[in-house]
């Protein structure tokens, strides 16, 4: 008796341990298991992708869409090709949207903003968008701020 | 000179003890090997009492440090307007450190003061000295299944930890601060990682389940058999045991995450 007590207590542990081990894989770092749940794959050249990275976001209206795979430069055209997974849901996104690359506030995360076109056609497994706009470079912008307002003294 | 001389018996003494642990606990893990059966059976026991017993305190702490993280965290990220970074900085700071180091510690003061004291005491009463008179090899019968359920218990605890913690810091984020349920999840899912976080987590764990241990073996193998020598033996097991996990926690930080 007083061994399957002991047995039974620590079958228990044994069970605790898988599933809290099991939460943390499916809830905490969901990537890699639950979000693969079907999706196609779209991809867009940027000039400059710079603080965008693997996993960003994609999103569509403010709404999170799907993530950034891969990002890599194709030297024949010396830009950066980012391939993204959207969701299988997402069906609706049309041939001549347009990709931007964003910052979520002034200084979060860079992610992936589609903004809606019109043509009837829908993006598919493997299209290219090609209406594509590149991540804003804060020391650009204050470069350029500070030259226009030196120019105008 | 009679400092120098005290500082080199200090390192030969160090080097011995580093020496002697190590021994013993390679003839514990190589001696002969009992019928399967009468194996698991004594390692099963020792689970309940190494593993099962330290459940409790190991799931109440992180209960505790959960609702902290999130309050604390809480106070900081607003400053920035970044509350919804909070799913990820609690997640990450429990997965990669706080989880198996606490974890780590309420081990070694829960279970290694346990496992120590009581070999202690079975030296003082001499029962080690009975086995070996029976021709039952004591570091097989005695030290093996106790150091193979330190081993096996360490990162379970750990990561019972970590899901009891991150799911207290959830229901303080979304009841207590308003922070959406939604975000709370996917800002985290976002940044952790199974291979690199949670695993790393649990490979910590299991370096910290074998050093302590195998501390707390060798403090009480080597115990004075009387109740002066148990009780310093005791004490000397929970220090060495939670330096040891701290400082090997920076090496192994260092290692995994350091680049």
């Amino acid at each position: 008796m007083q061994q399957k007590l002991i047995e039974i207590s620590v079958g228990l542990l044994m069970l605790a341990g898988i599933a809290a081990v099991t939460f943390l894989a499916l809830q905490v770092s969901a990537r890699g298991f639950g979000q693969n749940k079907g999706g196609y794959e779209v991809v867009a050249y940027f000039t400059n992708t710079s603080g965008l990275t693997d996993k960003a976001k994609v999103s569509f209206a403010g709404v999170n869409i799907g993530q950034v795979q891969s990002i890599e430069i194709v030297p024949a055209s010396m830009k950066a090709k980012v391939s993204m997974k959207i969701n299988k849901d997402v069906d609706y996104l049309s041939i001549d949207s347009s990709a931007v690359i964003q910052t979520a506030g002034v200084l979060g995360e860079k992610y992936v903003a589609i903004y809606p076109g019109s043509e009837d056609d829908v993006l598919e497994e493997g299209a290219e968008i090609y209406d594509t706009q590149s991540s804003m470079i804060f020391e650009d912008m204050i470069g350029k701020l500070v030259t226009n307002y030196a120019a105008k003294d | 000179m009679q400092q120098i001389a005290r500082l080199g018996r200090m390192g030969i003494a160090f080097t011995q003890s580093l020496g002697q642990s190590a021994l013993l606990l390679w003839m514990a893990l190589t001696a002969p090997p009992d019928r399967i059966s009468r194996e698991f059976r004594r390692l099963v026991t020792q689970l309940y009492f190494i593993g099962v017993n330290s459940v409790l305190i190991v799931m109440l702490s992180g209960l505790f440090i959960g609702m902290v993280l999130a309050l604390q965290g809480h106070t900081v990220l607003s400053r920035f307007g970044a509350v919804e970074a909070l799913g990820q900085l609690v997640s990450l700071t429990l997965l990669r450190e706080l989880g198996p180091v606490v974890a780590g510690l309420l081990y070694a003061g829960r279970a290694g003061s346990a496992i120590t004291a009581e070999l202690g005491f079975m030296k003082a009463t001499e029962q080690l000295s009975a086995l070996e008179m029976m021709g039952v090899d004591p570091l097989a019968h005695v030290l093996r299944p106790r150091f193979l359920a330190g081993l096996i218990s360490m990162p379970i605890l750990a990561q019972i930890f970590n899901a009891i913690a991150i799911i207290s810091a959830w229901v303080v984020s979304t009841e207590l601060l308003g922070i959406d349920s939604g975000s709370f999840w996917a800002n985290m899912q976002q940044v952790v990682d199974f291979r690199e976080d949670v695993v790393n987590g649990m490979i910590k764990a299991l370096v910290f389940g074998i050093v302590i241990t195998w501390v707390a073996l060798y403090q009480g193998y080597t115990a004075a058999p009387n109740t002066e020598g148990i009780n310093r033996s005791t004490t000397r097991s929970v220090v060495i045991s939670s330096l040891s996990v701290l400082a090997l926690d920076f090496i192994l930080t260092a290692l995994m995450f350091g680049d």
